[in-house]
């Protein structure tokens, strides 16, 4: 990211060691990646190459094997989310109560597809199944909170609370 | 000694937790407090209600009040006039809107009185985060009953007898599996809970590790007991955090109760659980993927055999069955075979669990015996259809299924009459859906999820049902031709036939089934360039009808593409070069002067 | 919490932890319970009310009365005789009995919940409560 090459990379240093940590105290490495991923992702956001690297290496297995796990999951993103993670809930309930003309209006409204984050770094955008909250459908996430029932002419005062 | 005289029930499920239930909890302790009542009323958060679309959800016993859409701010009125003066709030009880009558008391809504609750019996009536309160609802006696009376042998007996099938979507009988997991010889084996669910609005196993985690702790301990393991592993998405925290807790809580470990009741039984997290793959419902990706694989399916029961989790046998199905197995041991045989139909025992959601008056999760109609399930249970629409289908089984019209409502629901009808019972994701929803385009958001969710590892899935996802995606822009239409039956059937596991063989059930079923549709999209329920937006216009707009500019501030033009009081024109076709101005218009064709 | 060792440890926890449910147990039949109702306002507490409840929650437990449920309730109306408690047997009318303490409280468990016979000290129902 360009907005502070320094900084990130003394964060990231810390977060190397926590998660070196993490590795030395499993009992069982064999069939750890998965777990080793889900705490990378929670010390670093995303898992950008080098960090898939870094597992690979202090688990001793090929980098193409990390890469072909975190690609296959759709939990693990390979790009930052922006400050205001935003996901829209895609599963069925939510489809048919009109979850996709509020995701379209999520993606005008910030220019950018799903998958994307901001320029700025200030939003993210992701359409996510089901978060179980059926009876509020259509449900979008901005980070941990929860709107329910919205409709696309409320997309822009939503983003309003963030900016 | 407990002293309280009254229970507050509070749901702590997600889609109550969603709408602010745990600030409640907070807000009628406080004021319990305030009224000095902290030592005869007790407040706690339960697990799912099921009546989600009136959540968050507040019952009051022993009186049995059922107080729906409670905000945090109404704990006040609840403490003073409820639980202080005994006067029950009547603008938070729920109003029956066939007679627009408060109902005070949960068994005389329509929502609960068809339904019978086995596996959910727990959920939205205890603390799941209490041991206590479980075992004090025979928690865990199943399991004694099993380690000190029954051989393991005679426990598989009973489950063979009771009838009870796989409730994740295949329907395979449960003591069977069990059986074949026995018999298979192993230095080690392991009991699989799988909890990957990832049907796209399916969320009743959510419910049930969230509302009573300790009847699947039970329950792997006893199929452990039986097929002779000392291990057992759940494995959950990452993406449920409340139901993987109160599992935490509750294995915690079983080990230091000695209900999970060494020994379990000086029995001389071994056996503990551990938590695998999935990441979010689909086709890891399947299986063998599921297995693959516990031992840190992607989550590809192989060919069976090998089945897990014989090579599963590390090349050891391997039992694995779903949530809902271990739900049902202490009680079907402690009430007995017999009993559990008496509820459902000739081939389908027992009880299923839907999450209804949809075009639905009442959207949440529900138990019904097996062999209830759908009629009574949407009508009565369901309350019918949003904004008085009419019904027009309801898709069962999620991606792997199909579409149930008018003509099936009278069908009782199991296992094989819903296969029978071309749809299947799935994990029991039940989605309404109304005059408005468009068929092709229904069919082309389930495939668009099985392109996205399928492995890779075979063609017939990997192309095929990117292919099928794009002959949709011209069916629903008018581009298709009749030819295409075939296309899509036979590039549907080839895939069914070839693909490798069970997510690729029914990936076309959604194409098929409404092929079957609303060929008039497709073929209106194709001859006419029209979308009869008026929801492709490609074939659509909006119009404003001169007679009727009164120049209110309602839909002018609501076009967020400043497509609309027109001055106050006067009439106002859509300039379709500029409109999106959102239908924002459609829905906000309130003379109906907005029209689509 | 110490571990449990054996099936009857177990079935002992059970029982013992029973009364934590008991209430919402009672609840979900409450059509079928004989409800126990106790005036438990302002005046009603000054004259006693909360020894009459708890009494009659110990006694219902002790005695495994699994058909009948105590709650709690705002004022009746009848100040003159609080300490005031309503039994409602299912398909009777309900009955106010005033003036009840520890021992009466006891006395109407016995004979009245427990046997059905009728004592003194009915106070007549002259008006409708707030929920008819």
């Amino acid at each position: 990211m360009s907005n502070c090459e320094t900084c990130t990379n003394k964060l990231s240093e810390r977060g190397f060691r926590e998660l070196e940590q993490f590795i030395n105290d499993l009992d069982e490495k064999t069939g750890a990646v998965i777990s080793v991923l889900h705490k990378a992702q929670e010390i670093f956001g995303y898992l950008p190459r080098e960090v898939q690297q870094f597992v690979a290496n202090k688990l001793e297995i090929p980098v193409s094997k990390v890469y072909g796990i975190v690609s296959f999951y759709s939990f693990f993103t390979m790009i930052p989310k922006g400050e205001h993670p935003i996901s829209v809930c895609m599963g069925t309930a939510c489809y048919v109560r009109g979850a996709e003309k509020v995701l379209d209006e999520f993606k005008r409204a910030l220019n950018i597809e799903v998958g994307e984050t901001t320029a700025d770094g200030k939003f993210s955008l992701d359409a996510l199944r089901c978060v179980g909250a059926c009876g509020l459908a259509p449900v979008v996430l901005v980070g941990e909170k929860v709107y329910g029932r919205v409709t696309p002419d409320q997309v822009k005062s939503i983003l309003k609370e963030y900016e | 000694m407990s002293r309280y005289k009254m229970h507050v029930l509070v749901c702590g499920g997600t889609g109550c937790v969603s709408s602010n239930s745990l600030q409640i909890v907070d807000n009628l302790k406080n004021h319990i407090k305030e009224n000095g009542l902290e030592n005869d009323i007790q407040v706690l958060k339960t697990g799912c209600f099921g009546f989600c679309e009136k959540g968050p959800i507040v019952k009051i016993l022993p009186d049995n009040t059922f107080y729906v859409q409670v905000k945090p701010e109404d704990a006040e009125i609840i403490v003073k006039e409820h639980l202080v003066k005994g006067r029950k709030v009547d603008k938070l009880l729920y109003k029956e809107p066939s007679t627009e009558k408060s109902i005070d008391d949960s068994k005389h809504m329509e929502f609960y009185k068809k339904q019978m609750r086995v596996a959910l019996r727990n959920c939205g009536f205890i603390d799941p985060d209490n041991i206590e309160e479980y075992i004090a609802r025979d928690g865990y006696q199943a399991l004694g009953k099993a380690l000190v009376e029954m051989t393991p042998e005679l426990v598989i007996e009973e489950m063979k007898k009771s009838g009870l099938r796989g409730r994740g979507g295949g329907g395979f009988p449960t003591g069977l599996k069990w059986e074949f997991a026995r018999k298979n010889k192993g230095d080690q084996k392991y009991v699989v809970c799988n909890a990957d669910e990832g049907d796209p609005g399916a969320f009743m196993d959510r419910s049930i590790l969230e509302g009573d985690p300790h009847s699947i702790v039970e329950a792997m301990a006893i199929c452990g007991y039986a097929i002779g393991a000392d291990k057992g592993l759940v494995y959950i998405r990452a993406e449920y955090p409340l139901a993987v925290k109160r599992l935490e807790k509750a294995i915690k809580d079983a080990r230091e109760y000695g209900l999970l470990g060494k020994n379990i009741l000086d029995s001389g039984f071994d056996f503990d659980i551990e938590i695998k997290y999935g990441a979010g793959a689909f086709v890891c419902g399947e299986e063998t993927a599921l297995i693959h990706s516990m031992e840190g694989e992607r989550g590809e399916p192989t060919t069976k055999p090998p089945f897990p029961a014989e090579s599963g989790y590390w090349g050891k046998p391997t039992n694995v069955n779903n949530v809902e199905t271990f739900a049902n197995v202490p009680v079907i041991l402690l009430k007995g075979a017999d009993w559990f045989q008496t509820i459902g139909t000739e081939k389908s025992k027992g009880t299923k669990v839907f999450a209804l959601a949809g075009k639905i008056n009442n959207v949440g999760l529900i138990e019904v015996p097996m062999g209830t109609t759908l009629r009574e399930v949407i009508f009565d249970i369901g309350g019918g259809i949003k904004d008085g629409k009419r019904f027009k289908a309801v898709q069962t089984g999620g991606p792997s299924g199909g579409c149930l019209t008018e003509e099936d409502l009278d069908t009782p629901i199991d296992f094989d009459n819903l296969l029978a009808k071309g749809s299947m019972m799935g994990s029991g994701g039940m989605i309404v859906m109304d005059e408005d929803d468009c068929m092709p385009s229904v069919a082309k958001f389930y495939l668009e999820f099985t392109e996205d969710e399928s492995c890779g590892k075979c063609t017939p899935c990997r192309i095929g049902t990117k292919r099928l996802s794009e002959l949709l995606d011209k069916v629903t822009k008018g581009q298709a031709t009749m030819e295409d239409l075939e296309m899509l039956k036979v590039l549907s059937e080839t895939i069914r036939d070839t693909a490798l596991c069970g997510l690729g063989q029914t990936a076309p059930n959604p194409v098929l089934s409404t092929i079957e079923t609303f060929w008039d549709e497709y073929v209106a999209h194709v001859k006419e360039n029209r979308c009869p329920a008026g929801q492709c937006t490609d074939l659509l216009k909006y119009f404003i009808l001169e007679e009727k707009c009164i120049g209110c500019t309602a839909c002018s501030r609501v076009c967020p593409v400043e497509a609309i033009s027109g001055k106050v009081k006067s009439v106002h024109v859509i300039d379709q070069d500029k409109c999106i076709k959102c239908g924002a101005c459609y829905d906000k218009c309130k003379f109906s002067a907005i029209i689509k064709k | 919490m110490g571990k449990i060792k054996s099936l009857d440890e177990l079935r002992q926890l059970r029982e013992q932890y029973k009364s934590k449910v008991d209430i919402r147990e009672k609840g979900d039949q409450i059509e079928k319970m004989i409800q126990v109702r106790v005036a438990m306002a302002t005046c009603g507490i000054a004259s006693g009310a909360r020894d009459v409840m708890n009494t009659l929650v110990d006694e219902v437990t002790n005695r495994r009365l699994d058909n009948v449920v105590i709650s709690q309730t705002g004022c009746m109306g009848y100040c003159y005789a609080e300490p005031t408690i309503e039994v409602t047997i299912p398909g009777k009318d309900p009955v106010v009995f005033g003036e009840v303490n520890k021992e009466r409280a006891v006395e109407i468990l016995e004979k009245y919940i427990i046997n059905g016979e009728l004592l003194d000290g009915i106070i007549p129902v002259t008006h409708k409560t707030v929920d008819d």
